[in-house]
């Protein structure tokens, strides 16, 4: 049984929760509040009177071929920061757990790209793959491939993919060697007895016992590639060329303060927040009837 | 079925010898078992024979043929785990066919032998349900079957029964003996309770420290333990060591001198060690009268119930047959 603290009165645990509270109003439920408020208006260029619209800035919004195509975009993007920052974890920290000696630095050295900042790692990447100056896309010429992101739309995707997976590989990598130091060695033992090879064992028994883990992740990096990768795209591609890596945040953001589109802006980000809403429900689902083998 | 033999088994993790050479030849369909304290090296011993730890030095033999560098899925053996290491995510039934289905075997067939284990072990209610679902006992049941559909020429159990209550643990007890008794299935067998030990082997290695101290069958142990250490171990309470110079009748070559507690005898004359009683424990068939004797050890003897029993800080005598005495040199070996 788990033991709840319980207070006797009700102001002190009010006064506890009070900062907390404070903070979410300002920075949470404010601008939140703002932004529904303003998603019904249009404002004039000048922004001194705004016209009430009702819903016509989502139907505007729907109705533009951009913003569907943004949509696509940051599902392609998503999926792809997904599977590879998750597949790659997943793979190290198959290797990493199997170590017996020397696992301590080999997990040091893999959480370091988790504390760089997603700005910062997309400048590093940006140097790397730079269409001049840069190492990789210099190696890559030598063997005859021309790189240049600024131009070609899908390299332009790879890249901020890449750039955004990286630091994400860290975070997953710590949980699933979590969740695979979490399975009882006998369990893997007697697989093995029971004739099971090592991929047997992976495909039959450990990737199923990983599972709750998993899921876990998939809803955080879903999370991740869709709000926090802004950083990210904007150092290296500014959502170019022609839109083709403005993912919907992205887009809240170009539109809003590039564009001067207030209206549809806001509109956006009540888009976006219901995009949250939705997938901090499954999260909450998940975590209540979280699977305890 | 099958022979298995150990040859000159040793073990060491790193610079650290755990196992310091253990021999012995198996019979096809005995039950050994393997006994001794915390941390003596069963578990290493019984996971060296099921391909779970590499062997340092020696050779493992399963009928015949060298098994040291196969992995443990081509040693034709089946392992049932203390924590059990049932499969979480599966069901009863799919935990106990799980080997055969890696092997490619049908479906019909898997089912089968499946039922067939499932009837042997009572399991047939719980087919359908996951191991969190069941008591103790019953997953201990599941790994039984787990091993038994599988038909390995070789069962290996560390400390199966441990994790269960008192009283599972004694009728769990008898049905692996009856078990293993009707398959005929080679059996190695780790515990640290020395009771086990004794209802179940045919033969069973006593171990101390990474060493075989002895190896024969338990009642052939529990007379003639070949060293102290043995002579503490197998039997309880724990036999009587004193010193030999404390009593007059000397035998020359010992140092130290055992009696069990169930050859001690309370008499008035003729003592050949005398003492006070400290406290009994009165068992219900039987009492262990504690007594101190002149070095201040505390010796204790088994009577039965019957006998009189003193009272606390009577002054007593302590007799025994010179046969149930047992004569232990300065490195504990036998005399
Ligand atoms: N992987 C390992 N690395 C280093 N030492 C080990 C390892 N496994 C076991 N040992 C050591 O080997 C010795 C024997 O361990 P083992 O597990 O065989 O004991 P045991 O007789 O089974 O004890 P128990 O009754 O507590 O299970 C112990 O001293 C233990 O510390
Ligand atoms: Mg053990």
């Amino acid at each position: 049984m788990e033991k709840r603290v319980t207070f006797k009165g009700i102001w002190l645990p009010l006064l506890l929760v009070l900062p907390q509270i404070a903070i979410t109003a300002v920075f949470f439920f404010y601008p939140a509040g703002q932004a529904i408020w303003q998603s019904l208006f249009i404002p004039d260029p000048f922004g001194l009177s705004m016209q009430y619209v009702g819903l016509g800035n989502f139907e505007f919004l729907f109705s533009d071929p951009f913003y569907r195509a943004s949509f696509l975009t940051t599902a392609i993007f998503s999926i792809l920061v997904t599977v590879v920052s998750m597949g790659i974890a997943l793979y190290l920290a198959v290797l990493a757990d199997r170590l017996i000696k020397g696992s301590g630095v080999y997990r040091t050295l893999l959480i370091w790209p988790y504390a760089v900042a997603p700005a910062v790692a997309g400048v590093l990447w940006l140097f790397m793959f730079n269409t001049r100056v840069g190492v990789v896309t210099w190696y890559l010429g030598l063997l005859g491939y021309d790189w240049n992101h600024v131009l070609n739309g899908e390299e332009a995707m790879g890249l901020v993919v890449v750039a955004s997976a990286w630091g994400r590989i860290s975070y997953n990598f710590l949980f699933f060697l979590a969740g695979l130091q979490a399975i009882p060695k006998s369990v893997i033992e007697a697989a093995a007895i029971d004739g099971a090879h090592f991929w047997t064992r992976f495909r039959t028994i450990v990737f199923p016992l990983l599972s709750p883990t998993t899921f876990f992740l998939l809803v955080v990096n879903i999370v991740y590639a869709f709000f926090e990768t802004f950083g990210v795209i904007h150092t290296i591609t500014s959502g170019g060329p022609q839109q083709s890596t403005t993912i919907l945040v992205y887009k809240v953001y170009s539109d809003g303060f590039v564009g001067q589109d207030l209206g549809s802006s806001a509109a956006q980000s009540v888009v976006l927040l219901v995009i949250v809403g939705l997938l901090t429900i499954v999260q909450f689902k998940f975590i209540e009837r979280r699977v305890h083998y | 079925m099958a022979t298995v033999s150990l040859k000159n088994i040793k073990k060491s993790f790193g610079k650290t010898d755990v196992i310091h050479g253990v021999d012995i030849d198996i019979q096809e369909g005995e039950f050994i078992v393997i006994v001794g304290p915390s941390g003596c090296g069963k578990s290493t011993l019984l996971r060296m024979v099921a391909g779970l730890e590499t062997i340092t030095a020696g050779e493992v033999h399963i009928d015949d043929r060298k098994v040291n560098d196969l992995e443990p899925m081509e040693r034709d053996i089946a392992m049932v785990f203390q924590n059990y290491a049932l499969y979480p995510h599966m069901t009863v039934a799919q935990n106990m066919g799980y080997g055969l289905k890696i092997a490619g075997r049908p479906k019909d067939e898997i089912a089968d032998r499946v039922d067939t284990a499932a009837k042997l072990l009572q399991l047939e209610p719980y087919l359908d349900r996951r191991p969190r679902e069941l008591s103790g006992g019953q997953r201990q049941r599941v790994a039984m079957g787990r091993a038994i559909v599988r038909k390995p020429a070789v069962f290996l159990f560390d400390e199966p029964l441990s994790n269960l209550d008192a009283k599972l643990r004694v009728q769990m007890r008898l049905e692996i003996k009856q078990l293993q008794r009707r398959l005929g299935v080679t059996s190695l067998y780790v515990t640290h309770d020395q009771v086990e030990a004794m209802t179940l082997a045919d033969r069973m290695i006593v171990m101390n420290a990474g060493r075989a101290d002895q190896i024969g069958a338990p009642l052939e142990i529990y007379a003639n333990p070949a060293t102290e250490f043995v002579a503490g171990f197998i039997g309880s309470p724990p036999t009587n060591f004193f010193s030999a110079d404390l009593v007059q009748t000397p035998q020359t070559d010992a140092k130290t001198l055992g009696v069990r507690p169930e050859h001690m005898e309370i008499v008035t004359e003729n003592a050949r060690l005398s003492g006070e009683v400290l406290y009994c424990e009165a068992l219900g068939a039987e009492t262990l009268v504690h007594v101190r004797v002149p070095n201040e050890q505390v010796l204790t003897v088994r009577q039965s119930a019957e006998k009189p029993q003193p009272s606390e800080g009577t002054p007593i005598g302590l007799n025994w047959s010179a046969n149930d005495q047992m004569g232990f040199d300065e490195n504990g070996k036998r005399r």
